[in-house]
């Protein structure tokens, strides 16, 4: 009976962290929504980015007023507070924008939420390897469902231990002899049980990793240069093709050759915009990067000629596809018309480059299963290509369907990436 | 069913035991796993212990394979990218393949500044884009890692600067005796003016040219009938009866592309008005050209000039020789034809001795084919050698009477048939300065070593004929320390310019202004009297890449007419006066003796003088009449064999004896005094009393430990070379003799590549003579059409349980004509170079390991002494309804809305059922990884042959085609219809908003192909031309292989029409 009533703890244990948590969900949520609305880009809740990492900021100011003060007039404060001052000075100069807008209950919301802040996947303090994962802010149910299973699979356990205890009472009643008492963990059936699982466990991460492997999610090397497509693309608003022209010809991207860069940067040679921060908090030194690249094309700035040899940039490769896989960019960008962020992410918002989708087979055939080709109509939109498709075509007039996937014209079979 | 028979070997033909029993084996060697055998695993001690350790390496292995991290993959731009260079893309330069004389314009296509494969320019009006395997292959020589990489004075590695000045020093210090310079035809012009300008500053020197095979016959038969030391250029396509005495013309004769063109344009059938020319063959042994005449004669080599007087004096020539019988008969019907035809006939003659070629002219003056068929307007460069000069050279090293010898692009070491002599002198010769891209025979044995560039990496100039010019430009820099043999020809004619400037200023000179030279680097040709206004065929301004990739691939052919649409107007031509001594002659052709037993030399289409042995693929080209690859042997016919081997190949037990294996038995030739040893191969029609035997095989360096690294891997030890065979008569170098032959208690391997792909009967070719399909178009395989009309009106519909598929928009198809076909293995190569087809090399050849997706069926029929041949390309055939598709566990090959049938590489367990059950034995397995696809370098070493090792290195994978994928070892592969070429015409279609015009994607095979016998396109389109052939063109013609099958192949072939008075095929026993 000892067992049941050490389960029986344990389980209570386990029900009351989902008790204390769920309610620090609901209310953080509105806090992390103001928060990545109109700090995130400055701001980290547990460390120093642009300004100051948010948490326990309220202790750290001189009063308990003093933030709802600051965030309304910061371009004054700055120049007349003295803590205001000390942050400018820490921030490198850069001075916070005013957000007048934020009411102070909004203020309270996002300080306090920053303040119990818990860096997705360390364990939340306190709790047992187990639960960890539900301190993990998840929009979706499934741990709540895996919790339940494994709950219920507990009181299913305990309640067998509860069967199989009174059925031996009974029959020790009855006088009909048992075999003797085995701990749980001798116990075959448990055994087997345990193995069982183990083994879907096991096989269901093993071949999850398998396919995973050679893919690179997420992917975001440093890179030879410091190169900010966030400050290229995104503030400068340089089309994509000026530095990438292979996108609509070819094959390839291709990345820029140094002296695409020099076109612009004979005449930039300093970064003045916002500062450039690093996902670990650093500062780039923007202007050792270009000075950088100067070294790398041959450039003197100062006599203006390239007066030492050059030598192309090696970058890292991050989009890597495997050998037998075809993939030609100008059939996606010129003739199928998609953005380069559906594939790429918001490019203009990173610094260093990072793979944003998985570049696996099932990733591209779900595009292909879902996306519409540039049929023709009557009035000639579209690609004249598609008109010897009059099958479709017919069907289209005769309103069996209004589009035509790219799935519908062959673009799921094989031969059509390898080959 | 036919009642026709066709065979691919003896076993076949006598329905021998060993042959059905090969027919039941698809894979016959063992499996290599003799140790886990029913038996062993059972009895063996410890089978479960190492089990267990096999699964605990496995696991460990795996684990430590899949907790690697992902390699750092580098992408580095261009510090300055060139304009005209995309990743990615292709670009297209014109330019000319070159090889010892050998001439043909091509287009190159450079990927990443590599070329990768060469196509014909098919703005030039003699070959109109045609080409050839060697042509094709070339591309491979780039890459070749035995390429001499710098220069070299007496072996040791020097500047350029400083080998320049010891030769200026040595020229100097041995001004006394005359410089020689010794080259292979040379064609350009500005190289023959700097000649001609070193010829001028050092008085006494001379030019000599030496062909490896020499015309020295006919150029001096000219010289005498005409007062012309040249050769005229032939016109096949102006003749309607074609008389060759020997010579193959579509194989190795000349310029094989060229009169290849020529000949396909009265092969080809027009249906609605039925009319083919007639070509009789006059020979000892088997040629491809034999095997596409409509008449074959066979008779010795020495009969050659009792033949011509013969044909000479039934046309009136006053001549008469010994010959009778058959042969004598054939002689009289031929010369009723030509008599028939004068005017529109052509008598050719591959001999090399002046006298029978004065009476060959003298043929041709009868029947008026002068200013008509042969043409002294535009005589043709490719062959300029002269027997005599090279003799007094040859004598003159050995006396000492030659001060220097410069050596290019030939190799008499080699291939002179006095090699030792030559060899002799060259070592007396106090100063010699080779050249030569590799390390030869001859050059080992010279003291300074400037390597030559590549053609790819040169410029230059070809005259194929006169006023026929084909420019040569750089597509590559060049990858090693090398320098253009006419830069260096520069520095010893003392001039400042190098081969660049001083060409492009001969050029813009010639031309008159850079504009026009411009347009000829374009163009790439030059013809005639266009000469001075040359209107570009090109516009300039037009070129955007994808447009220039498709100017530079268009061809429309055009199979079904007899008209294939010269880029110029017809030119002029020009007979010449005949004063040649016809009696004179004759009495010298007369006095030519013959023996019991006659060997004659010949060159391989591929191999051809042996120059480029180390091409590897050209080494695994199957030669089209005996399918045999990497090798030489003896050719002798079936009596031969009988004499020798008591083997009777048309006795079913004894055939087996000889054919089964690849060993074959071995003889002793003796000639001259000269003896070697080869294997034999029977091969119905060959004389009974020839021998014949491929030059170009045996090379071997002076230190024979040094072959494999001085000539090459793919060369080494591969055949014998039978050069010194050859003879010199007084005027010619001869290459027949008498013999004597006897039996060796020895064998040899020969791996040949189509014995194991086997009918089993069923009839795969059709055939019919041009009386029966005038007489009765429809006939054509009426049984057939019968046999299939019983299961409803719509075969493909009715005569199966399942569903049809909707081919929406596109539904590739490929015809390919029979008729033109000639066999010369050009789409092979071709293939090889542009889905990037694994080389096996001969011993996996032999076990059947061979790789070509494209391979040339070669069927006999007919008259077992004197066959005929019929040549099939086979390749995929894309079917709709696909036995192998059915088969596949893992569903790696499977059929797309195009009509594909589509092999998925990385989806591929290897388990080969697809190949068993493929019909037609087309797909082929990767047994090893012969390209290096495999992530672990080096793992196949001793694995794959010698041979071909050399092709996964780093420099010969620059070969390789980016858009097509290595395949690595385990995995099945086909015929993919060139994919990659069709969703890039697709792209660029769709880049272009527009629909795909007929005849812009071609097929790698159809490009290559001299006589455009391969025709594909969109059969859905109802204007394309593959639709039309279909549909009205070539409607009772067209068949599909094996159609009965219900395979609904994609690949419909034009039977073959021979143009005869005989049955072709032999009746077929009925079982």
């Amino acid at each position: 009976m000892n067992q049941i009533s050490r389960l029986f703890t344990k389980t209570l244990v386990v029900l009351f962290f989902l008790t204390i948590i769920s309610p620090e969900i609901l209310f953080a949520q509105d806090g992390e929504a103001l928060f990545k609305a109109n700090c995130a880009s400055c701001h980290k809740p547990d460390e120093k980015y642009v300004g100051p990492a948010l948490k326990g900021a309220r202790e750290r100011e001189p009063s308990k007023d003093w933030v709802y003060k600051w965030v309304a007039n910061t371009t004054t404060m700055v120049n007349t507070d003295p803590y205001a001052m000390k942050l400018k000075q820490e921030a490198g100069g850069v001075v916070m924008t005013t957000f007048s807008d934020l009411k102070k209950n909004e203020i309270d919301a996002i300080l306090s939420w920053a303040d119990s802040y818990v860096k997705p996947g360390a364990p939340a303090p306190g709790a047992p390897g187990a639960t960890g994962a539900v301190a993990a802010p998840s929009s979706d149910n499934s741990v709540l469902y895996g919790l339940l299973t494994l709950i219920l699979a507990i009181i299913g356990l305990v309640l067998l231990q509860v069967n199989s205890n009174l059925k031996k009472l009974t029959d020790e009643k009855d006088g009909i002899k048992t075999p003797p008492n085995v701990p749980f963990y001798r116990n075959k059936a448990y055994l087997l049980l345990v193995v069982i699982v183990l083994f879907v466990f096991a096989g269901y991460f093993l071949v999850e990793g398998a396919m995973g492997l050679g893919r690179q999610q997420g992917y975001q090397p440093v890179q030879p240069i410091y190169y900010s497509h966030a400050v290229h693309a995104g503030v400068n608003q340089i089309s994509c093709l000026y530095c990438h022209g292979g996108a609509q010809d070819s094959r390839h991207a291709s990345i820029p050759s140094v002296n695409v860069c020099m076109n612009c940067h004979k005449a930039i040679k300093e970064y003045t915009g916002e500062p450039i921060i690093r996902e670990d908090g650093t500062n780039v030194n923007a202007n050792a990067e270009i000075q950088k690249l100067y070294k790398y094309a041959g450039w003197n700035p100062d006599s203006r000629t390239y007066d030492k040899p050059g030598k192309p940039i090696e970058w890292v490769r991050i989009h890597n596809l495997p050998a037998h896989v075809y993939f030609n960019h100008s059939q996606h960008v010129k003739v199928g018309q998609v953005a380069c962020q559906t594939c790429h992410g918001e490019i203009q918002k990173m610094g260093e480059v990072k793979q944003f989708a998985p570049l696996s087979m099932g990733w591209c055939i779900n595009c292909h299963r879902t996306t519409n080709v540039q049929f023709n109509d009557d009035k000639g939109n579209g690609n004249k290509f598609y008109s010897i498709y009059e099958k479709f075509h017919e069907d289209i007039k005769n309103k069996k369907y209004d589009s035509v996937t790219v799935e519908k014209i062959g673009g799921t079979e094989c031969q059509k990436c390898h080959y | 069913m036919s009642e026709k028979k066709y065979w691919q070997n003896f076993g076949e033909l006598n329905k021998s035991e060993a042959n059905s029993k090969a027919l039941k084996d698809e894979f016959r060697e063992e499996l290599p796993f003799e140790e886990l055998g029913d038996e062993n695993i059972f009895n063996a001690k410890a089978p479960r212990r190492d089990f267990l350790k096999y699964m605990g390496f496995s696991t460990a292995a795996a684990v430590v394979a899949a907790s690697c991290e992902m390699p750092v993959r580098k992408s580095i731009p261009f510090l300055n990218k060139p304009d005209d260079m995309l990743p990615g893309i292709s670009n297209y330069y014109a330019s000319t393949y070159l090889n010892d004389g050998d001439a043909i314009p091509v287009v190159v296509k450079q990927r990443e500044g590599r070329p990768i494969k060469i196509e014909g320019n098919d703005l030039s009006s003699l070959t109109n884009g045609g080409t050839s395997a060697q042509c094709q292959s070339s591309v491979l020589d780039l890459y070749d890692t035995t390429r001499l990489r710098y220069p070299m004075a007496n072996r040791k590695e020097a500047t350029f600067e400083a080998i320049d000045k010891m030769i200026a020093d040595g020229l100097a210090a041995n001004a006394g005796k005359p410089l020689v310079l010794l080259t292979s035809t040379i064609t350009s012009i500005t190289t023959k003016k700097i000649i001609a300008d070193i010829i001028t500053k050092y008085p006494g020197s001379r030019h000599v040219q030496y062909d490896a095979v020499s015309y020295n016959g006919m150029i001096m038969a000219n010289q005498a009938s005409y007062g012309q030391k040249a050769i005229p250029a032939y016109h096949f396509e102006n003749a309607k009866v074609i008389v060759s005495l020997g010579a193959d013309f579509l194989g190795s004769w000349l310029s094989p592309v060229v009169f290849a063109k020529q000949y396909a344009v009265n092969r080809r059938i027009n249906e609605k008005n039925p009319a083919m020319s007639r070509h009789i063959q006059f020979e000892g042994f088997f040629s491809m050209t034999g095997a596409n005449a409509d008449e074959r004669y066979l008779h010795k080599p020495s009969e050659t000039g009792a033949v011509a007087l013969a044909l000479l004096g039934a046309l009136g020539g006053g001549t008469s020789s010994h010959i009778t019988g058959a042969l004598a008969d054939g002689v009289k019907k031929t010369a009723a034809e030509l008599i028939a035809n004068k005017g529109e006939a052509l008598v050719v003659c591959g001999s090399n001795d002046p006298n029978i070629q004065i009476i060959v002219n003298a043929i041709n003056e009868a029947i008026g084919a002068g200013g008509k068929t042969i043409d002294w307007n535009s005589p043709v460069n490719y062959r300029q050698g002269i027997d005599a000069e090279m003799v007094t050279l040859t004598d003159d090293l050995n006396a000492g009477n030659v001060g220097a010898l410069l050596v290019y692009g030939a190799n008499p070491v080699y291939n002179y048939f006095a090699a030792e002599k030559f060899a002799a002198g060259l070592k007396k010769c106090p100063f010699t300065v080779s050249y030569s891209e590799k390390m030869d025979e001859t050059t080992e044995l010279c003291k300074y070593i400037i390597p030559s560039h590549h053609w790819l990496e040169s410029w230059g100039d070809a005259e194929l004929q006169k006023d026929y010019f084909s420019v040569i430009q750089p597509i590559i820099h060049p990858l090693f320390k090398t320098r253009q043999f006419e830069s260096s020809l520069l520095k010893v004619a003392g001039s400042a310019d190098d081969y660049e400037t001083y060409f492009r200023k001969y050029w813009i000179e010639k031309l008159g202004d850079i504009n026009k030279y411009e347009g000829f680097l374009q163009d790439g040709v030059l013809e005639n009297s266009k000469l001075k206004s040359q209107t570009f065929f090109v516009n300039t301004a037009d070129l955007t890449p994808a447009s220039a990739a498709s100017t530079a691939t268009v061809v429309l052919s055009d199979s079904a007419t007899a008209n294939v649409t010269p880029a110029l107007a017809v030119p002029e031509m020009a007979a010449a006066i005949f004063k040649g001594n016809v009696s004179d002659a004759a009495t010298k052709i007369t006095a030519i003796k013959g023996g019991d037993v006659e060997m004659a030399l010949y060159q391989n289409i591929a191999i051809g003088t042996g120059s480029r042995a180390n091409n590897a693929w050209l080494q695994e080209v199957s030669d089209p009449i005996t399918k045999a690859t990497w090798d030489n042997y003896a050719t002798i016919s079936p009596e031969m064999g009988k004499k020798l081997f008591d083997i009777d190949i048309f006795n079913p037990r004894q055939a087996d004896k000889y054919e089964i294996h690849p060993e074959k038995p071995m003889v002793k030739i003796v000639s001259n005094g000269k003896t070697i040893e080869m294997p034999v191969l029977i091969i119905p029609g060959t004389h009974p009393d020839v021998i014949a035997i491929a030059i170009g095989y045996g090379r071997e360096s002076n230190d024979k430990t040094k072959t494999k690294q001085y000539i090459g891997p793919a060369a080494n030890g591969v055949g014998t070379n039978v050069y010194p065979l050859a003879v010199f008569d007084g005027t010619s170098v001869i290459y027949s003799t008498s013999a004597t032959i006897e039996k060796l208690d020895k064998m040899y391997p020969i791996a040949q590549s189509q014995t194991h792909s086997i009918t089993e009967g069923r009839p795969v070719v059709r055939e019919t003579t041009l009386t029966h399909f005038i007489a009765d178009p429809e006939g054509l395989g009426k049984e057939e059409k019968e046999e299939l009309a019983q299961y409803g009106e719509d075969f493909a519909r009715d005569a199966t349980l399942y569903p049809t598929f909707d081919k929406p928009g596109i539904k590739w198809g490929m015809s390919i004509d029979l008729n033109t076909c000639i066999g010369c293995s050009a789409c092979t190569v071709a293939c090889v170079a542009e889905n990037n087809i694994s080389t096996v090399g001969k011993y996996e050849v032999s076990r059947f390991h061979d790789m070509q997706w494209i391979r040339i069926d070669r069927y006999f029929t007919g008259n077992t002494q004197n066959p005929d041949i019929v040549f099939q390309p086979m390749l995929c055939q894309q079917c709709d309804n696909a036995p192998c598709e059915n088969v596949c566990p893992v569903s790696a090959t499977n059929h797309s809305s195009e009509g594909l049938n589509q092999m998925i590489y990385n989806r591929c367990i290897g388990t080969k059922y697809c190949m068993n059950n493929c019909p037609y034995k087309v797909r082929r397995f990767n047994w090893a990884d012969w390209n290096g696809a495999d992530s672990f370098p080096d793992n196949q070493r001793g694995i794959i042959s010698d041979a071909t090792t050399e092709l996964d290195s780093d420099l010969a994978r620059m070969v390789l085609n980016p858009d097509v994928t290595v395949r690595a070892r385990g995995v099945m592969e086909k015929c993919s219809f060139c994919v990659q070429r069709l969703q890039e015409g697709k792209l660029n279609a769709k880049k272009e908003d527009r629909v795909i015009k007929d005849g812009e994607i071609q097929t790698a095979c159809m490009q290559a192909c001299p006589t455009h016998a391969i025709m594909f396109g969109n059969v859905n389109d109802d204007g394309s031309k593959i639709a039309k052939i279909r549909v009205e063109e070539q409607k009772a013609r067209k068949f599909y292989v094996l159609e009965q099958l219900h395979t609904l192949p994609n690949v419909n072939y034009l039977a073959k029409v021979r143009n005869t008075q005989r049955e072709v095929g032999s009746k077929k026993e009925i079982i």
